[in-house]
């Protein structure tokens, strides 16, 4: 009997699984992306290194058979910006989650966009902290219930989108989970787009998020996210706000070039010193 | 292995401690600094800024001193030597990536010029309050090591011991610097290239597929593997295995805190790096480090001239903490003093080693140093 391998198979640290997931939990899927994008782009996983912060979807550094590290909370991306400023040669992909990347590591975030850093971040959004039980976050909807706003949330929400365009992404796409042939396509695009690349991913936490906010299953989610998406590519970041049940825009928002940090490093200081400029070429330690 | 030329300006200059500081960790072989500007450390990353390009350096400045003490370490294992330098308000900023990289095992430089807490406290003046933050800032059980220099030439001197330390070691390691050494100027002394010694990486000899990142042989320091070699290693924060794969229980727990603080703690008698004189047929021994291991000398001429029988002994390497030579000395002699800018830190390590003498502490709150009247009134009474 012949076999047929799994496209994800040769991505993952078998010897890892079962994972922490929850049933019905989008994180799954988004990596099962992410694998068959790495397939389609060609990049050799050798040359390519994922960063974590914490969190449920931190874990996925830890799920991948690649150079992986995972990282503090809210850090990754400075980690992947040291390694990607030593490294021209290897892809970096920060892989985490919203409230890791956006809540504690808001700040990192949009200096990483502003600089242009030639990384890809991964973004799975599902509405709240899901490893510490649920609590409210910045990109929790307005009248969601958390365990820390058991009485609905008050707080207005990031549109992810329109932060990292407005903070000099070059690349900024949202899905959800279950737009998995586009999310592949738009990972495999943000993988090889030279600058920061951003996705976002709207994924169902059914445990934590579903559950207290009556939105059934994990299945039930997926239905939803199919009903409420309206694609419109190219669309104004301004315009793509997400509210507790209404419609969720999709697509590829941003698709532009600048120079990268590393670029504009090495053209500034050739200019400014001519033969005198060394570049960084390996390691040396 | 010796210093790569690039980075050594060989000759003899006339600079403050900063600024001998960055020309140790060129010097050293460092190529990837990330810092944040803060007063009195920002001259370092300043030189660094100019020096780096020239020598095939990168210098970030990030958005804050969180970032740069991780940036750092993705910069560690893109395969670079790496340092990041700061100030107490930074330095509180970066103590939980000095956790991530004790657990992981992270090769990296801290600088920390220290001026006078808590909070802002005292931007442009001198302090030594930071000592025993460099040892217990960041959470959880650890050992690290930590150099203390007294002047420029020594900023310079041990901050190329930092980094071969780190590397030998794979921990974080750190610079206590002062205000007063760090824009102190002096002579300082470069060597040639071949006349300092660099402690290379142990990086592994294993094939792709069968490195374990957390294997350690007799030396309990594990081998590191370049990243984008194919080796396709995980590093955790977590509590991990041999393999790194995150390991979450009490006896995986036990066997990795032990190998990590072993590690240091097996060594310290060559992590000892202290000057000792007049120990020999003393009374009582002066304990002291950085600016105030100077600021103690005129005290200790007067009481000798005066026929009494005082010794010195100077931390330079601070963390780990020279137990054993306390205790050898403790019996032989009344009283150790231990003057600090700080209002009695490493006066704690002393008490705790003294057995019965007496140890006098000496605290001073920061933003200038000791008056050596009060140094002598301290030797004073020790001698009594």
């Amino acid at each position: 009997m012949s076999t047929v391998e799994n496209p994800v198979e040769r991505l993952l640290r078998s010897d890892r699984i079962p994972h922490i997931w929850c049933p019905g939990c989008g994180i799954g899927t988004t990596v099962n992306c992410f694998a068959r994008a790495i397939d389609d782009s060609g990049i050799d996983l050798d040359k390519l290194a994922i960063v974590s912060g914490i969190g449920c979807t931190g874990r996925v550094a830890g799920y991948t058979r690649l150079d992986s590290f995972h990282t503090t909370h809210g850090r990754a991306i400075p980690f992947a910006t040291g390694l990607k400023l030593v490294s021209p040669d290897l892809k970096v992909v920060v892989y985490s989650g919203d409230g890791d990347l956006i809540a504690i590591g808001g700040n990192h975030f949009i200096h990483a966009a502003r600089r242009n850093v030639d990384i890809t971040v991964i973004c799975v959004n599902n509405l709240t902290y899901g490893m510490t039980g649920g609590q409210v976050g910045p990109t929790t909807p307005l009248d969601a219930i958390a365990t820390t706003s058991p009485y609905g949330n008050y707080e207005q929400a990031f549109s992810l989108p329109y932060l990292a365009a407005s903070s000099g992404a070059v690349y900024v796409a949202r899905w959800t989970v279950y737009h998995v042939m586009q999310l592949k396509k738009a990972m495999r695009e943000a993988l090889t787009k030279k600058g920061f690349s951003f996705i976002e991913i709207i994924s169902p936490c059914p445990t934590l998020y579903g559950r207290r906010n009556r939105r059934g299953d994990g299945l039930d989610e997926l239905k939803d996210y199919k009903k409420r998406s309206v694609i419109k590519h190219g669309a104004d970041t301004k315009d793509v706000d997400m509210t507790f049940d209404g419609p969720i825009v999709v697509g590829k928002f941003v698709d532009r070039e600048r120079p990268t940090l590393q670029e504009a490093m090495d053209a500034h200081l050739q200019k400014k010193l001519g033969a005198r400029y060394k570049r960084l070429t390996g390691p040396t330690a | 292995m010796h210093a790569d030329p690039a980075g050594v300006l060989t000759g003899a200059h006339f600079i403050d401690g900063d600024h001998a500081c960055c020309e140790g960790a060129l010097a050293a072989g460092c190529r990837f600094v990330a810092g944040y500007p803060i007063t009195p450390s920002t001259e370092v990353v300043e030189r660094i800024a100019v020096r780096f390009p020239e020598v095939g350096g990168v210098f970030i400045q990030m958005e804050d001193e969180i970032a740069s003490s991780i940036a750092i370490q993705g910069g560690a294992w893109g395969g670079q030597r790496v340092m990041t330098v700061t100030s107490g308000p930074g330095f509180s900023l970066m103590m939980e990536h000095i956790g991530l990289a004790v657990m992981t095992e992270t090769p990296c430089v801290f600088v920390n010029v220290q001026r006078g807490g808590p909070s802002t406290g005292l931007p442009t003046l001198p302090a030594q309050a930071d000592m025993m933050q460099a040892k217990w800032g960041s959470h959880g059980d650890y050992e690290i090591i930590a150099v203390c220099p007294n002047s420029p030439q020594e900023c310079f001197d041990l901050t190329i011991k930092a980094f071969n330390y780190a590397e030998q070691y794979r921990v974080p390691v750190f610079v206590m610097m002062d205000e007063c050494v760090g824009h102190m100027m002096e002579r300082v002394i470069i060597p040639k290239p071949e006349d300092i010694e660099i402690v290379p990486r142990k990086m592994t000899t294993s094939a792709p597929g069968e490195y374990l990142p957390y294997a350690a042989d007799g030396t309990l320091v594990p081998a590191m593997a370049p990243t984008g070699a194919g080796h396709r290693f995980h590093i955790t924060g977590l509590t991990h295995d041999e393999r790194g794969y995150p390991d979450m229980n009490a006896a995986a727990q036990a066997k990795l805190l032990k190998r990590l603080t072993d590690k240091i703690k097996k060594n310290v008698v060559a992590l000892t790096d202290i000057e000792e004189e007049g120990i020999e047929g003393a009374e009582i021994v002066v304990v002291a480090y950085g600016i105030t291991s100077r600021v103690v000398l005129p005290g200790i001429s007067e009481a000798r001239c005066q026929g009494r029988r005082v010794g010195l002994l100077r931390l330079r390497t601070v963390w780990p903490f020279p137990e054993h030579r306390i205790r050898a000395i403790a019996p032989a002699i009344k009283a150790f003093v231990v003057p600090e800018l700080n209002l009695g830190q490493m006066v704690r390590e002393v008490e705790r080693c003294a057995g019965g003498t007496r140890v006098i502490s000496v605290p001073h709150a920061g933003g200038t140093v000791h008056k050596p009247a009060t140094i002598t009134d301290a030797l004073v009474e020790a001698l009594q």
